[in-house]
């Protein structure tokens, strides 16, 4: 906390405090983010929220109080200074506000377009109290850390002297782009080893580029590149080299973030026909291969395509779809949509593209063709009963309400589980029941006394920026263990 | 990047390459596969590792064009590059001394079944082999079959070479002739499913090799899920090797439509 306040209290931070009264900053409305319009958009893959521009940006920050007691930063799992670079941009010192992000997270570009901050800084902001929105925390991470990608060079941050110790990162995805910036900040020798032949998992083979474009992550990876990061590509640890290869190369800590690979799929009959996929396989292949956009690889087309779960995931399959081309897309979700994990703003963009909601519905069976091919769905109709253990209403079936929907290709979108390649090949690593590599919490540090590990494969799917926080938290303890402090 | 260091052609479609991939070499074992990619907007296709020379760095690939990316993959020459290796992937096969192992390959299958063979031999087994294609022109790595197995008989639909009939009758004969303790079969889906059944009957344990459709390879997108005694599983990190008497060969035949 004191560090919030160091800055705080400089000088030119009172003086902007003291510029407008705290009324006048309560009169100013929340700024709108830009959209492209739903109708040109299902026709391509740009970027859906264009981003504010310089004078929305200044006016929003304005709405920022610069509370003595920020609790929008206990908000963020990066801990990033927030009041310091909303102000910043207030007094229009754009690069400043960029590299005030910098100090905590690796990719702020990033986080500004896909974490959720309505349930993270934003949901802590004072003036929710005030019955106001909050400040938009997030689209103005975005402002500057696209301004300074438009407007400037690309610095590499303040960084310690090399120190020569090796440390290895296992996956490309949030947590390990995040583990290796920060270690390579403190002067570690880092190299990062991915699987697939692109860098950035789930941000490039899951997060289609409509919510978060390629170029983006590329840069932030260049930059990463800039502080000495190496990266191997086509290398799965536990495969083409193992975790004592690791050691025999000289490498003295290991970061796992190899993430939660393995669709769940429902285990119901026709699950495996022609035609009905994970949602893994839908957009790994329209992403990261390219398929109907000039890639070798092929992907099915369908006119009427259902999608079944209610996550982030089965939202980006369902207008992923109708990108593609296919004129009915149906988001089956059993229970309604309040319970719906998803986040508002891709619910809310899903609708307007058309998207139709077949809310309190499980599909039961899928029917096949004589050629094996998915012909259509049937589903159940629920209701919610009583919570269950995460607290939401559970779904229970109506007794014969049953319904049969012709569809051509359905994307399940339910959930995956962590994959265990990595996991398995390390002998006598502590790992869960739920495959998940098991971690003290304070220090992401596994039983295995140079193994870290954060992300999905602890978790066993959740954001982002959990992640990112986890590959934080997981180098601030392996640095503090190899320096001997 | 890796680089083609050789090529032969054994037929107008099937194609060896030996291609440079140190840390594969060193780490692959009978029954492995890897994903290969060519060109930076290639598709990812799972071949399995014929043979591999860790001393020299290199595997052995053999790959029958079926499509657009096979063709472009069997096009390479010498000294051009291959976008992506990555692998060793799946399982590697079981190897112990059994007594008696069958190994019955068909087609282009006879490549990944060669380092099974020579591992079965190499375990102290009696390994008969049974090597079956369309015409003679499809038999492939026959002498490298020799030389480590104890009998090979060959098959061929047209009579051209070997004996006249289907892999079948190559096995049953081995079969009724002897105590079989073991059969491993790598071939077309539909050539495993009727050695599948022919063995079921004789009741002699099987493991079969499936080539199914996939993207990733390591358990990401579930695209060759198959089903093993009435069981999901993902031929990419589970298999490929599954016991044939419990694989649904009709769901396999029909996903690989696709």
């Amino acid at each position: 906390m004191e560090n919030y306040n160091e800055s705080r209290n400089e000088a030119w931070r009172e003086e902007l405090r003291k510029s407008k009264t705290a009324k006048e900053r309560n009169n100013i409305a929340r700024v709108e983010m830009p959209q492209l319009d739903p109708a040109y958009r299902i026709t391509c893959n740009e970027e859906v929220n264009q981003g504010i521009n310089a004078e929305q940006a200044v006016l929003e920050a304005t709405r920022c109080l610069d509370c003595p007691n920020p609790q929008c930063v206990t908000g963020c799992p990066v801990g990033i200074n927030i009041p310091k670079f909303i102000k910043n941009i207030e007094r229009g010192e754009f690069a400043q506000a960029a590299a005030t992000l910098k100090e905590t997270s690796s990719l702020p570009a990033v986080c500004g377009r896909v974490c959720p901050q309505e349930k993270q800084c934003e949901s802590k902001c004072i003036r929710l109290k005030m019955n106001q929105p909050a400040v938009a925390i997030g689209y103005l991470e975005r402002f500057a850390a696209d301004w300074q990608r438009n407007n400037t060079e690309q610095e590499v941050p303040k960084m310690k002297e090399a120190n020569g110790i090796k440390v290895a990162v296992i996956g490309s995805g949030p947590s390990g782009l995040s583990f290796a910036g920060d270690m390579a900040k403190q002067g570690f020798d880092v190299t990062v080893f991915e699987a697939l032949h692109e860098i950035g998992g789930v941000l490039k083979y899951g997060i289609p580029e409509f919510r978060l474009p390629n170029s983006i992550v590329d840069y932030e990876i260049e930059g990463l590149r800039k502080m000495g990061v190496k990266f191997e590509k086509d290398v799965l640890v536990g495969k083409t080299i193992t975790y004592d290869d690791l050691h025999e190369q000289g490498f003295k800590g290991v970061f796992v973030g190899s993430g939660a690979g393995f669709p769940r799929f429902m285990d119901i009959p026709g699950e495996n026909l022609i035609g009905v996929m994970s949602s893994n396989e839908y957009l790994t292949r329209i992403n990261l291969m390219s398929a109907g956009r000039g890639g070798d690889t092929p992907v099915m087309h369908g006119e009427t395509i259902a999608v079944i779960g209610g996550g982030n995931t089965a939202m980006d399959s369902t207008r992923t779809a109708l990108r593609m081309g296919a004129k009915r897309v149906i988001l089956v979700y059993r229970r309604s949509e309040e319970e719906m994990p998803a986040r508002r703003e891709e619910v809310g963009h899903a609708k307007e593209e058309g998207v139709e909601f077949m809310t309190l519905h499980n599909p039961i069976e899928y029917i096949g063709d004589e050629k094996g091919h998915v012909k259509a769905m049937r589903v159940q109709r629920m209701e919610l009963g009583e919570p269950d253990a995460s607290g939401r209403r559970s779904p229970v079936p109506v007794e014969g309400a049953i319904e049969e929907i012709p569809v051509d290709i359905v994307i399940v979108a339910v959930g995956v589980s962590p994959n265990q390649l990595v996991p398995r090949s390390i002998e006598g690593l502590d790992v869960s029941r739920r495959n998940t590599i098991v971690v003290n919490e304070e220090t992401m540090q596994s039983n295995i006394g140079d193994l870290y590990a954060g992300g999905d494969i602890v978790r066993g799917g959740a954001t982002v920026i959990l992640a990112m926080g986890d590959g934080r938290r997981a180098a601030q303890n392996m640095a503090k263990q190899l320096l001997g402090e | 990047m890796n680089k083609i260091v050789s090529k032969q052609r054994f037929s107008e479609n099937v194609t060896k390459l030996v291609v440079e991939a140190p840390l594969i070499a060193k780490a692959r074992r009978a029954g492995h596969f890897v994903i290969v990619r060519c060109g930076e907007k290639g598709e990812r296709i799972p071949l399995t590792i014929a043979d591999s020379d860790p001393a020299a760095g290199t595997i052995t690939l053999v790959i029958q064009a079926v499509g657009d990316s096979t063709r472009k993959i069997c096009a390479l020459e010498p000294g051009e590059f291959l976008t992506d290796v990555v692998g060793p992937l799946g399982q590697a096969t079981r190897i112990e001394n059994y007594g008696t192992v069958l190994c019955c390959g068909g087609g282009v299958g006879v490549a990944p079944l060669l380092p099974i063979i020579r591992a079965m031999k190499e375990a102290g087994n009696r390994v008969v082999s049974v090597l079956a294609g369309r015409t003679k022109d499809l038999i492939i790595l026959e002498d490298e079959v020799r030389a480590s197995s104890d009998d090979v008989i060959i098959m061929t639909d047209d009579g051209s070479y070997g004996t006249k009939g289907l892999v079948t009758a190559g096995v049953e004969e081995v079969i009724k002739r002897e105590k079989v303790d073991k059969v491993v079969t790598i071939g077309p889906a539909i050539m495993m499913k009727f050695v599948s059944l022919l063995t079921k009957k004789y009741e002699v344990p099987t493991e079969a090799s499936l080539n199914a459709i996939m993207v990733d390879g390591t358990g990401m997108c579930g695209a060759c899920r198959v089903s093993v005694g009435g069981k999901t599983r993902f031929v990419c990190v589970e298999g490929p090797e599954f016991d044939a008497h419990e694989i649904d060969f009709d769901e396999l035949l029909m996903r690989l439509k696709m």
